[in-house]
């Protein structure tokens, strides 16, 4: 049985990392480092010793030129101290080898302007997380369906999910025909959806940034590497779920660890 | 230099400019038909034609949703076009990163005077006039104390454009130090102070004058090549570190106090007898139980936790500098006062956020006074400012209120509250405990200095010049501060420092002041300290209140690894001379000596000052509220500003960052209801728990500030317990804001606002004793007063008192909406005829009848039976009675369990003769709305045994609200939804 080497970046912005971490010990992974990232440009950590690397959510560099845009630069230029690698090159080759990326929130921003989604190899951004449509940064619980076909590695097996949101930029955006393309290649594994119909949605505030179709992540073709606004490593025990009080049979675990498992059972 | 500007493509929609469409409609009224923001970076370095686009492609545009233009307008074909860009100084967070991304890009160091400033240009469409544009501009998308504004119309867009944004702030060489000579009349040093805006009394400048004539100091300062008379920088020193900020000169003046016909009395310190003598006397009485590690001697407070971990706590006000930037002045409130617990002991690790803030009506549409900004305003930057201070530094918001008075239209409170994680030992020793020892080197780390904030906001706007920095107003940078709090967490646990603490007021002249306490003395070099900007004064360096730093004690051998690791986490940090046992605070620059003060003259030189303070006791008597059709008033007073959903701002800030928010602001069946409290959970592997309330009720300052106090303490123990907290495991904040209390010709009445204070201490006092709460910190802001036009605007004396409360498990807590159909409704707590100062006599513009008392014995026994009963798993749901009494904590349970409820008067525990709407709307302290499910009723009722606490009706599967009165029949039936919008509609913005 392959052991579980976690890498949670953290440093610079990021602010999810410990219970990011968390999550991926309690799902049985063997280790889950934070690691700052300075000490990955420090040359003092490597991604050659982990197979699953997690960026969390955060504000790298106060998302000051829009949701880890100046972090992608970072990752793309920075180079590794005594080397003329850049942190971008790594990561490269941590994805061609059998690994797994889970990015979340200003995670999966950074993951999408990195161009590292929906299609790793090419490393070239085709999509965009933009303004939520109403403008603002919300905390809201959405409700979820996941795409039974997805190639996702780690949506498997789970219908249904409540996470929180927190994000002001979450709103999926790219040419026509492209959002519809991954769509149809099943490369969309988590949907917003109005609790009401049980069917995905554009409407706020079911849909709490207008993301089209309801789109709330995107997976490569693999479907080992994946990015998703909502945070699953906020949801690991009831007494995360807003309505916990109100709801006797709400299970112990929270719904959000079934993410962090299904990584750690692929990884197996 | 060039200019790269960026927008939105026009194929995509502009959430940001759509936004702003409706702000300018909703605020302004104002008939803009689109706005469109553009982003304008202003290069200032050399770079060419392709750099400068590679720059746009890679950093700066994203390329799927924005289009980018170098040196060209993307602002054509709007009818008119607003540019917004900093002054100069002003903190522009976002030319800084812009700056790291082009030194990335580039692949080189920038020289020392490249930059990137960032501007915006917002493009208006509409039937607009030029005056419109302009008032768009001051009103709403900037502040002219901070930003300069220009608009021009389409056509001159297109024809000339905007000229560059280059706010480079150019000075003169530095200036030479002075010495200024005190011996001179009473009346010049009364002038001097004023001028110099040191704010020492004529006593405190004598006093100076006096300590430079002694033989033995004059002696030493001979021998040092130091002039006879203080240096500038002395001078300066010594008005910061005796400043009211630091020194808290009235709450430990001498009053000589009367109350009614009493004789006069003298209260020899208020902070001895009624902040720090309480604490002593609830530690003494609590014994071994007792929960304090360190108070009133660090940035903030520290109790225990569990045997690994402590907790602490501190809250702080912001007021005069959010009264004239709101964002700015928030955003340094957060992300200030986050550096207290970060600084406290060998370092906090930061857990959650508090906000409370007090407002007049945003809905206000007199004019307002001149000198002050439109409340909708400072409402909106306020928020925004502690939304980026919180969220962007990974720290959940988990409890807060909005206050609202008309008369904080003078100057608004913003309170920013922080707590931190300790270890309970580091290094072999307690966590709470830091001292700088002897050798050891001061190390500056963070952001840089420059005239920020020197002599606060006295600075006015007059006194800008074109290429002056911007001094009065701040601008807090979350992320640099995120990288030199990871920064110091790591230093900590390596071991690297033995004491730190934050550069807040009074810059390195308080925190090295500080510091050197515990070393017994320091040499202080100002010679390389970094700076933002050349030309800064030494006195400047010494005082300047620049956000984002914190100043270490570094032991000599650990000085390489510290600045080495600061220089991996991109932390500037600076070596600027060390801490010894000299007993002398002293400092130079470039080889000189420019300033020696003995330390004991530096911390304990100031003279006391004396006070007078009188209290007369307000009349009170039987009044009886009109009478009006309950459903009706009960839809009014839900839509009450103060009473109303909040639920517009709590979403905006992050509260469940960290994975530790048991307990949300918002509880219930849609996720609305307004929780009592929280409930936070800092380990991620325990249940171990600290509930998070506070109480403030600053309308009853208008007839007793003691009653005030006594309130504001019950009502945060009254949330806490609420919620689950154990009420004998309390730990209380008092932050005391006030109008000024020093009597003086233009404040005639000072004398009575400090028999508030006095009134108020000694409420505070009882009820903490009374209930066992030790005070582990504090705040006061003494002046907060406009005087506008002549006219004094006083903010009502505003007590916050905020609460931690130990659970033992985080799994027992109780959310207030109502549960289930069948549950069983009690009312707990006596309600007595007491409505004087409620908020339904500020609806009906009355006042009459009783002042709320806290009757503290029954209160806290009943706490400690509803503490049992909700360990034992009795209670279902639980809802505190605060402001609109019983008839708001009912409806509010109602509807945010989605439920309906039927209660009957007749069975309310009450004492007095009182009509139904006495009884709904009286705020008698101590009373709670309670749900119990069937299975529980006899064990709930045990534990209420001997307890004001009766069954007054059932949760009902029809949503209606419906109560039976005293005389028998309903007078209120109301359907839980329309009370629910009438709840929620005022402020969703």
């Amino acid at each position: 049985m392959a052991s579980v080497r976690a890498l949670v970046v953290a440093g610079n912005g990021t602010n999810c990392e410990r219970e990011t971490a968390f999550a991926c010990l309690s799902a049985g992974a063997e280790r889950a480092d934070i690691v700052p990232i300075w000490d990955l440009l420090a040359g003092e950590a490597r991604l050659g010793d982990y197979n699953f690397l997690l960026l969390p959510g955060g504000f790298m560099d106060g998302d000051d030129l829009g949701s880890a845009r100046a972090a992608a630069n970072r990752y793309r230029r920075a180079r590794i101290a005594g080397s003329e690698r850049r942190l971008l090159d790594d990561l490269g080759e941590f994805v061609s080898r059998d690994t797994l990326v889970l990015g979340i929130c200003n995670g999966f921003q950074l993951m999408v302007k990195l161009g590292l989604l929906p299609e790793p190899r090419r490393l070239e951004q085709r999509v965009t997380l933009t303004f939520n449509d109403s403008g603002r940064f919300e905390d809201r619980w959405v409700a979820m369906a996941c795409d039974p076909k997805s190639p996702c590695v780690f949506t498997r097996g789970i219908e249904r999910l409540e996470l929180p949101v927190r994000h002001g930029e979450g709103k999926l955006l790219a040419a026509p025909g492209v959002l519809e393309d991954l769509g149809l290649r099943n490369l969309v594994p988590l949907r917003y959806l109005d609790p009401a119909t049980g069917r995905p949605t554009e409407e706020y505030p079911a849909n709490p940034n207008g993301s089209p179709d309801g789109a709330a992540g995107l997976c490569d073709e693999s479907g080992r590497i994946f990015g998703l606004m909502p945070h699953p490593e906020c949801f690991l025990h009831r007494t995360h779920h807003p309505r916990w009080t109100r709801l006797p049979d709400l299970p112990e675990e929270g719904a959000g660890l079934r993410i962090f498992r299904n990584a750690v059972s692929a990884l197996r | 230099m060039g200019r790269i500007e960026v927008a939105c493509r026009l194929e995509v929609r502009d959430a940001p400019g759509e936004r702003l469409t409706r702000r300018i409609r909703q605020e302004l009224l104002i008939p803009v038909e689109r706005v469109r923001c553009v982003d304008v970076f202003t290069v200032d370095a050399a770079l060419s034609r392709e750099e400068l686009e590679g720059l746009a492609r890679e950093c700066f545009q994203d390329p799927v949703s924005q289009e980018a233009a170098v040196d060209r307008p993307l602002g054509l074909g709007c009818d008119f076009a607003v540019a917004v860009s900093y002054r100069p100084g002003v903190t522009d967070n976002v030319g800084r990163t812009a700056r790291e991304a082009l030194a990335l890009y580039l692949d080189r160091p920038l020289p020392e005077g490249a930059a990137v400033y960032t501007s915006r240009h917002y493009l208006l469409w509409g039937p607009l006039s030029r005056e419109q544009a302009e008032r768009i501009g001051r009103e709403l998308l900037a502040n002219a104390l901070i930003q300069n504004i220009s608009v021009l119309s389409g056509d001159e867009v297109a024809r000339r454009g905007f000229p560059p944004n280059l706010p480079r702030v150019e000075l003169g060489p530095r200036p030479e130090v002075q010495t200024i000579s005190l011996e001179r009349s009473d009346e010049s040093l009364v002038a001097l102070s004023r001028e110099r805006v040191l704010a020492l009394s004529l006593a405190e400048m004598r006093a100076i004058r006096d300590f430079f004539r002694g033989e033995e100091f004059r002696a030493l300062r001979r021998q040092r090549g130091l002039p006879m008379d203080p240096t500038d920088v002395e001078l300066e020193c010594l008005a910061q570190t005796w400043s009211e900020h630091c020194k808290h000169k009235i709450f430990n003046a001498r009053i000589r106090y009367r109350e009614g016909d009493a004789p006069e009395e003298t209260v020899d310190s208020l902070f001895e007898e009624c902040i720090r003598g309480t604490t002593r006397e609830v530690r003494a009485a609590r014994g071994p139980a007792d929960l304090c590690l360190s108070v009133f001697s660090d940035n903030a407070g520290v109790i225990r936790f569990t045997d690994e971990w402590s907790l602490v706590f501190k809250v702080e006000t912001h007021n005069s500098p959010s009264a004239l930037d709101p964002y700015g002045g928030a955003l340094t409130g957060i992300v200030g006062v986050n550096r207290d617990p970060l600084g406290t002991g060998q370092g906090a690790r930061l857990i959650f956020n508090t906000d409370v803030f007090c407002f007049a009506s945003p809905f206000r549409d007199e004019p307002v006074p001149r000198g002050l900004l439109h409340p909708r305003r400072i409402l909106e930057g306020v928020r925004e400012g502690v939304e980026h201070g919180g969220n962007k530094s990974g720290i959940p918001t988990v409890n807060g209120s909005l206050v609202f008075d008309e008369r904080y239209l003078g100057k608004p409170l913003v309170f920013c509250g922080t707590a931190g994680l300790l270890p309970a030992r580091l290094h072999g020793r307690p966590g709470h405990e830091k001292r700088a020892r002897p050798g050891d080197r001061i190390v500056m780390a963070g952001g840089r200095i420059g005239k920020d904030g020197i002599h606060g906001a006295t600075f006015s706007s007059e006194e800008l010049h074109q290429n002056s920095p911007v001094s009065a107003v701040q601008i807090g940078d979350p992320i640099t501060q995120k990288r030199l709090s990871d920064f110091l967490l790591r230093a900590r646990d390596e071991g690297l420092y033995h004491s730190l603490t934050d550069d807040g007021a009074g810059g390195l002249s308080s925190s090295v002041g500080e510091m050197a306490r515990e070393a017994g003395g320091c040499r202080l070099d100002l010679t390389h300290a970094p700076l933002k900007y050349p030309g800064l004064a030494p006195w400047e360096i010494l005082l300047s209140e620049a956000q984002e730093r914190m100043t270490l004690a570094v032991p000599p051998d650990k000085l390489p690894r510290l600045l080495a690791l600061a220089r991996r986490y991109q932390v500037e940090a600076t070596d600027l001379g060390c801490f010894d046992e000299s007993g002398l605070f002293e400092v130079s620059d470039h080889g000189r000596v420019v300033a020696l003060l003995p330390m004991d003259f530096l911390h304990d030189g100031l003279p006391r000052l004396d006070l007078l303070a009188r209290f007369v006791p307000p009349r009170q008597g039987p009044w009886r509220a009109p009478a009006r059709p309950q459903g009706e008033l009960l839809h009014q007073m839900l839509g009450r500003l103060n009473i109303c959903s909040k639920a517009y701002w709590v979403r905006q800030y992050d509260h469940e960052v960290q994975a530790g928010t048991v307990q949300k602001p918002l509880v219930g069946a849609r996720d609305d209801g307004p929780a009592d409290a929280a409930v936070f959970r800092p380990l991620l592997d325990s249940f171990q728990a600290v509930a998070v309330a506070h109480g403030i009720c600053p309308r009853l300052s208008d007839f007793d500030a003691g009653v005030m106090a006594e309130c504001a303490v019950d009502e945060g123990v009254r949330n806490a317990v609420a919620v689950g907290a154990d009420p004998d495991r309390l730990a209380g904040l008092d932050n005391f804001c006030w109008c000024d209390p020093v009597q003086s010709d233009s404040n005639p009445d000072g004398d009575r606002k400090a028999g508030q204070l006095v009134r108020a201490g000694r409420g505070l006092r009882r009820v903490c004793l009374a209930y066992g709460v030790p005070l582990i910190s504090g705040k006061d802001s003494m002046k907060n007063d406009a005087v506008i036009d002549g006219r004094r605007i006083s903010i009502p004396p505003t007590l916050l008192f905020s609460v931690l409360g130990l659970m033992p498990d985080a799994r027992r807590a109780v959310s207030m909406d109502a549960k289930a159909p069948g549950h069983t409704l009690f009312v707990l707590g006596t309600t007595r005829d007491e409505l004087l100062g409620s908020e339904l006599q500020a609806h009906l513009g009355a006042r009459g009848g009783f002042l709320p008392r806290v009757q503290t014995e029954a209160q806290l026994s009943l706490y400690r039976a509803l503490y049992r009963a909700i360990q034992d798993g009795c209670v279902a749901s639980c809802h505190d009675c605060s402001d609109g009494g019983l008839a708001v904590a009912l409806a509010e349970s109602a509807f945010a369990g989605d439920l309906g409820m039927v209660a009957d008067l007749t069975r309310a525990p009450r004492q007095g003769d009182m009509g139904d709407t006495e009884l709904l709307y009286s705020e008698t302290p101590g009373r709670f709305v309670v749900t119990v499910p069937p299975e529980r009723l006899e064990d709930f009722s045990r534990h209420m045994r001997g307890q004001p606490a009766q069954r007054v009706g059932e949760v009902t599967a029809a949503p209606r609200l419906v109560i039976r009165g005293l005389a028998g029949g309903v007078v209120l039936d109301e359907p839980v939804e329309a009370l629910r919008q009438s709840w929620l509609r005022p402020l969703d913005f």
